[in-house]
């Protein structure tokens, strides 16, 4: 088996756990929405200031939710201890690490598809006047987001401090990444769209997201010992 | 030789501290300059300019400390000799307080130069998202348990290789430019001695409180491994 198919297989493991519960989905899902609710009264509603924070509130949600959804993922492999056995499957720790990436990466869209339609309709933001755009640079930061969570996840596995450690090892590093994603929003959704500077930055997470994936095929090794 | 490292790096830096307190308000001239037509420049800082040799030096030294740090770390994860992740913690731990006076200072000299406390400026914001991940560094290290030494390594790794998206995200704004027109680079004969003066004085003070924290987790680790080896053999209750 090649080495995506083996990836693809320890994807489709987490998938079709959380398929048949459903847990992180429905929770998260909800969580996004009460989020989006509670923006809609904490901030102002007119079109003016919307364009200015839609931006935020959309990488804020993802943000939050990522953070729970991923730990949360991971949370069950080490209930179930079954961290060790996937560890010792007989495919190479790389598949291990991409198939979980990857798992990872849909749960985090599947919550910001829930998020960006509703900030959309609450808040009258125009979040679909270039919906490619955004699209591009919302599946980006999913990445970047589920690579550098499943690395630091899969390695606070063991420690007893893992919920509020996530934010704390997450953010620092991912700071790049928010800030990528709330310019080409803002750019996207601004009174007169900057197409230009929307462009330079979902090249900035690309070469972001290439950089940290390499980094992260790297050193999960080295990081994941059981 | 080993053991003579640590008070002469004091000794260089005291002295030095001396000589660069001196220096900078004694030598080096008032930064001002008078264009053609008689006018004063408007970029002129007078005194507010001396907290420059104290900013740059430490902002200098927090850079220095994010690289050595991460270094170490991939040298630690590679090898796991826990002397390489010694020197990791020990340099992002005394760079977190270097950082903090980056911090400090060019706060203080933003509200001089500026008038205001903080501004989102290139530099002074990317000084704080690298002292937000030595900060998180340590927490880590402090709260993540026995594995906390593998899980730090990571996230300073991960935060080295960062610094040129932090750098390049930043981009240019109203700081003094930097690099080969930069203010280091066009600074006259008796400001950049002075300036590399106060580089070196706080190069020596940084690598000798990175010595001293590296040999006290070194003894700790020892102390902590011979009450392990005198459990086992029954000799300690």
């Amino acid at each position: 088996m090649s080495l995506l198919r083996q990836a693809a297989r320890v994807a489709w493991k987490d998938l079709r756990v959380e398929l048949r519960s459903r847990e992180i989905l429905a929770t998260m899902a909800f969580f996004g929405a009460l989020l989006v609710i509670v923006y809609s009264f904490a901030f102002p509603r007119d079109i003016k200031a919307i364009r200015g924070s839609v931006p935020g509130m959309l990488w804020v949600a993802i943000a939050f939710t990522g953070t729970i959804a991923i730990g949360r993922a991971f949370d069950r492999e080490r209930e179930n201890d079954t961290m060790r056995a996937l560890l010792l499957a007989p495919v190479p720790r790389l598949a291990v690490f991409l198939g979980k990436a990857i798992a990872m990466t849909v749960l985090v869209l599947a919550v910001a598809v829930v998020c960006t339609p509703l900030l959309a309709l609450f808040l009258g933001a125009p979040l679909f006047d270039y919906p490619g755009e955004l699209a591009l640079i919302i599946v980006l930061g999913a990445i970047g987001f589920a690579v550098v969570g499943s690395v630091f996840s899969a390695t606070l596995l063991k420690v007893r401090a893992r919920d509020v450690l996530l934010p704390v090892i997450l953010y620092p590093i991912l700071i790049p990444l928010f800030v990528a994603g709330t310019k080409t929003t803002t750019a996207l959704v601004a009174e007169f769209p900057d197409l230009e500077a929307a462009w330079y930055w979902i090249r900035f997470l690309g070469i972001y997201d290439a950089g940290f994936l390499v980094l992260s095929l790297w050193i999960f090794e080295s990081l994941v010992i059981e | 030789m080993k053991k003579l490292a640590l008070p002469v790096l004091v000794a260089l830096a005291a002295a030095g501290f001396v000589a660069s307190v001196w220096l900078v308000f004694m030598v080096t001239p008032l930064q001002y300059a008078i264009l053609d037509n008689g006018r004063l420049d408007a970029s002129s800082l007078f005194f507010n300019q001396k907290i420059f040799y104290f900013h740059v030096a430490h902002a200098f030294m927090l850079f220095c400390a994010v690289f050595v740090s991460g270094l170490a770390s991939i040298a630690y994860l590679k090898t796991r000799r826990p002397s390489w992740d010694d020197l990791a913690s020990a340099s992002a731990e005394v760079a977190v307080v270097f950082g903090a006076v980056v911090l400090v200072t060019g706060s203080v000299w933003a509200k001089a130069a500026w008038d205001v406390w903080w501004d989102w400026e290139p530099r002074l914001t990317m000084s704080l998202l690298l002292w937000v991940i030595l900060v998180g560094y340590v927490i880590v290290r402090r709260f993540a348990g026995p594995s906390g030494d593998r899980i730090a390594a990571g996230m300073m790794i991960f935060g080295m290789v960062g610094v040129p998206f932090i750098y390049t995200m930043v981009g240019q704004d109203r700081h003094p430019p930097s690099g080969g027109e930069g203010v280091v680079a066009t600074l006259g004969t008796s400001y950049k001695i002075t300036f590399w003066m106060c580089v070196a004085t706080f190069l020596c003070w940084f690598s000798a409180l990175t010595i001293a924290r590296v040999q006290s987790t070194r003894a700790e680790r020892e102390l902590r491994e011979l009450r392990e080896k005198g459990l086992d053999l029954g000799v300690l209750t």
